[in-house]
């Protein structure tokens, strides 16, 4: 009963979070000089001083902070996120189509860089030192600090140009019509943004899984697991592995902030019509209502990572989940 | 004491050395244990007793090879009269030698402790049974070690180095954190195991606790041991022993005068060369100047140029 | 007592000796960068698209200009802003952890709900909505990089302190009647300052990448302005046609400059900590 309190407590803390999030978003995109009037007609236009009062009288620009905050969660609440200047189509449908592009690129980025992160980590840790950790050691200290776009821009110069291997961009063959367009076709588009942002993201996991398993490694548990006759293939699957897994699942999921904006960087790169690109040109035109539906949907994304991250934690973790006694 | 079986457990002139930083960038070696010398014969207790920080732990770690790495170990371990290196601990662990360590933050904490009790090698019954002798419930096998309490921590502990009747038990400090009571009994349960056959090396700070169930006490002091005697000696008072930190720790007890002894122990790395309790001894003369060898004594054996 | 001065060069030495180069590397390109005189990275049409040779180490792009000089006062740019922002978003940091563990209370409350709300969006998105309520460009980018980057050292800092407060010395000094002043200077200051310059040292690779990385975006610095951001931006243009040292060249660079800060913080870090005395 007080486990379940608790999560709706923490619940709750996180949707007040994630309005306060929100208005923070809006004030910082309401506040812009750049004046969605003005991207919206242009810097040139004929129009009327009348009809650009007009226009704005009817987006609500003269309104106070507070009450266009207001409109925009009550417009939001019945479904209505406003009309993207760029696309010229309902914010929603915008997101809803871009979004399901970027969500494969990232399940299948985040995946990748879990599954074999975790793998490649714990061979490392348990042959510290050795030829193979040391390599990878030196791999993973080099990915850490390369940006992101500049790791899609060399593998889109050895693959994609110098090999020829994958497209250069986009998520489908150009010029070809949608009805002919295969899922081999979008396979091949997808390989070398995925692969950038399993790249960027991987090293994380394995330095984290290494230095988690050496720590357990050296932990006196192990030294009394030792001590039990256990050899060094029973301490790692029967202590190590139960002792590190969970805390880089939760790692993977609190780190769903990194993998937007690595998608986002990715996607730029390749030109891959997701988010990350809705994302630079609805910034670059001054798509204010674009940009507060984007802002809002990485709200929630980070949210939803770092509330899984926690609720892991109760569910498996014995010492949080049966301390209630 | 000694037949013509080799001892169970056998240490001799035992030195280890931890390499560190000092503070900027040189390096150095650190010696915790120096020309440690100890033996344990089967069905004997022994109890090594010394006060917190003067490097115990690292003697049960070092017989049972499971220093860390920046430690340097010399000096022959000696098991049944076979050098025991790492390669035999292997075999031997979990059941013919078992450690008991010294808290609850030695098992799992992610492992329900029934089945850290049985190991690898034990069996769900025997785990039961040994449960019921040291009055864990049943339940107890599907707790998680953080729930449990300090009592039954260390029963649990105990139960784990009973899974296979071993030939020797090393024991790091296991009566803290229980009542009176509960740490005569988990000694009682030492002694059951003794008369079985046993070698015990239990490694203590409770002097008074150990003279109840060992055969010999040795005492050890800055890294290394000034005196090992019968427990008789320990008991009969301050006469009987023969090294002055000895008698010291006699005069400590609550139930003899309870004087505490002056100074501190000298600390690893600034030790004096000459004998080791000097700069704390009322006998100190000219004869402490040199390195105190360890003589026999009347029956027991002690470093101190003194001792008669 | 044995002494064994196994050798000179121990592992320690080489670390310090790894920190004092890369120090060098950095402040050189840092100074090198800021003395550049402009005509060093002019335009030269007739120079246009070269591939590396002797005289342009990085080629030239497609006004002729030389990469190299472009990229080092692009990285001595970043240097700045870097600078810049570290310097703001530890100020900030300094002063938030310490009211929030010495204060408690309402004032921790605040300072949790910033840092949580500044952590809620993607720091990418944050950075490009900061930008762009500052109308992007060189206020933007620097501004947004200066005001994102507190929260993490916050919460370093509050540990250190609320660690600190509850620990038995300090406890001890202000019984004996110290005020909290002195008792700040000399007790808490000592020790919160390593991790607070270590966490302020490992600032810097972010606050660098993530300026190139927005101004790659087209949300931070100019196109006119050297920066390594707008170079690779504009090497888009060329990489299909073959022309991979107007891409490659840059990042090493930035990738170069983001390691070895990452390697002194990582390395001060290793030394302060007490466990490695240990080897």
């Amino acid at each position: 009963m007080r486990k379940k309190k608790k999560f709706l407590l923490e619940f709750l803390r996180m949707l007040l979070l994630l309005f306060l999030v929100c208005l923070f978003a809006f004030i910082l995109i309401a506040k812009s000089p750049i004046d969605p009037l003005v991207s919206y007609i242009g810097t040139n236009s004929t129009l009327s001083v009348e009809a650009k009062k007009q226009i704005a009288e009817y987006w609500g620009l003269n309104d106070p902070l507070p009450q266009r905050f207001l409109t925009w969660v009550v417009n939001l609440l019945h479904g209505d996120m406003g009309t993207s200047i760029t696309y010229k189509k309902p914010v929603i449908q915008v997101i809803m189509e871009r979004f399901s592009y970027s969500a494969i690129l990232m399940l299948l980025a985040w995946l990748f860089s879990g599954i074999f992160g975790f793998i490649i980590g714990t061979i490392c840790g348990i042959r510290q030192g050795g030829i193979f950790d040391r390599i990878v050691k030196f791999f993973c200290l080099t990915m850490k600090s390369a940006p992101t776009f500049w790791l899609g821009l060399m593998f889109l110069v050895i693959f994609a140009v110098k090999l020829g291997l994958f497209p250069i961009g986009m998520a489908v063959p150009m010029g070809k019509l949608a009805s002919e367009i295969t899922l081999a076709d979008r396979i091949h588009h997808l390989i070398l943004p995925v692969v950038t942002l399993t790249v960027a993201n991987i090293s994380e996991v394995v330095l984290y899984t290494r230095q988690r398993l050496i720590e357990i490694i050296n932990s006196d548990f192990v030294l009394y697991a030792r001590t039990r006759g256990e050899n060094e293939r029973q301490i790692i699957t029967r202590h190590v592995l139960r002792n590190i897994a969970l805390p880089a699942i939760t790692l993977q999921f609190a780190s769903f902030s990194e993998l937007f904006g690595g998608m986002a960087l990715a996607e730029n790169v390749f030109a891959y019509p997701g988010i990350g690109t809705a994302t630079t040109a609805a910034a670059l035109n001054g798509d204010a209502p674009l940009l507060m539906g984007i802002a809002l949907l990485s709200a929630i994304f980070v949210f939803s990572g770092n509330l899984i991250a926690n609720l892991l934690y109760g569910v498996f973790d014995p010492r949080i989940r049966e301390d209630e006694a | 004491m000694k037949g013509k079986k080799a001892p169970v457990l056998q240490v001799n002139d035992l030195v280890v050395a931890f390499s560190m930083y000092q503070r900027g960038f040189h390096k150095k070696n650190l010696e915790v244990i120096h020309a440690l010398s100890l033996e344990v014969g089967a069905g004997e207790i022994v109890a090594v007793v010394g006060s917190s920080g003067s490097g115990k732990s690292i003697l049960a770690h070092a017989v049972l090879n499971l220093l860390p790495k920046n430690a340097v170990c010399s000096g022959d371990i000696l098991y049944k009269g076979e050098s025991l290196d790492s390669k035999k601990c292997k075999q031997l662990f979990g059941r013919e030698i078992a450690f008991i360590p010294q808290s609850i933050d030695y098992l799992d904490p992610l492992m329900k402790v029934g089945e850290q009790v049985q190991g690898v090698y034990g069996t769900k019954e025997r785990q039961r049974e040994l449960f019921e002798k040291y009055q864990l419930s049943q339940e107890t096998e599907n707790k998680y070690p953080f729930q449990l309490s300090g009592g039954m921590a260390r029963r649990t502990l105990i139960s784990g180095a009973m899974m296979h009747h071993p030939d020797l038990i090393i024991a790091d400090e296991p009566t803290p954190g229980l009542d009176l009571d509960m740490a005569m009994e988990t000694l009682k349960h030492f002694r059951d195991f003794a008369d079985q056959g046993t070698a015990v090396l239990m490694i203590t700070h409770d002097i008074d606790l150990a003279l109840n169930v060992a055969d010999r006490v040795a005492v050890f002091y800055a890294g290394t041991i000034l005196e090992e005697a019968p427990t008789a000696d320990f008991i009969a008072g301050k006469e009987a022993v023969r090294h002055p930190y000895s008698k010291a720790l006699i005069d400590a007890l609550p139930q003899n005068s309870f004087t505490p002894i002056a100074g501190t122990q000298p600390y690893a790395g600034n030790l004096p060369s000459g004998c080791l309790f000097a700069d704390r001894c009322i006998y100190r003369d000219e004869k402490c100047v040199g390195e105190q060898k360890m003589r026999d004594v009347s029956g027991g054996k002690v470093r101190c140029a003194h001792a008669t | 007592m044995k002494k064994t001065q196994r050798s000179f060069l121990n592992r320690r030495v080489l670390l310090a000796c790894f920190i004092a180069i890369a120090a060098i590397y950095l402040i050189g390109i840092f100074i090198w960068g800021l003395a550049m005189n402009p005509n060093d990275y002019a335009v030269h049409y007739e120079n246009k698209l070269l591939s590396p040779s002797a005289s342009h180490l990085f080629g030239t792009d497609a006004m002729g200009r030389d990469m190299f000089k472009r990229c080092i006062k692009g990285l001595s740019n970043s240097l700045v802003i870097g600078l810049l922002a570290a310097g703001f978003s530890s100020v900030v940091a300094l002063i938030l952890g310490i009211a929030s563990a010495v204060f408690g209370g309402w004032v921790d409350r605040t300072v949790k709900l910033l840092v949580d709300l500044c952590m809620g969006l993607p720091h990418l998105v944050l950075l490009i909505l900061v930008s762009y309520m500052l109308g992007k460009g060189a206020l933007g980018v620097t501004c947004a990089v200066a005001f994102t980057h507190w929260p993490g050292l916050t919460r370093i800092v509050r540990q250190e302190v609320l660690q600190l407060k509850s620990s038995q010395y300090v406890q001890a000094a202000y019984r004996m009647g110290k005020s909290p002043f002195q008792v700040a200077l000399h007790h808490m200051v000592p020790h919160v300052l390593p991790a607070y310059l270590i966490g302020l040292v490992l600032l810097f690779p972010h606050a660098i990448m993530h300026e190139a990385s927005i101004t790659f975006l087209g949300f931070g610095l100019s196109k006119e302005t050297p920066a390594i951001g707008v170079i690779l931006s504009e090497s888009m243009n060329y990489i299909t046609t073959g022309k991979w040292w107007m891409a490659v060249f840059p990042g090493v660079m930035l990738l170069l400059a983001v390691i070895l800060f990452d390697g002194i913080g990582e390395t001060l870090k290793k030394l302060w900590n007490p466990m490695s005395g240990n080897e």
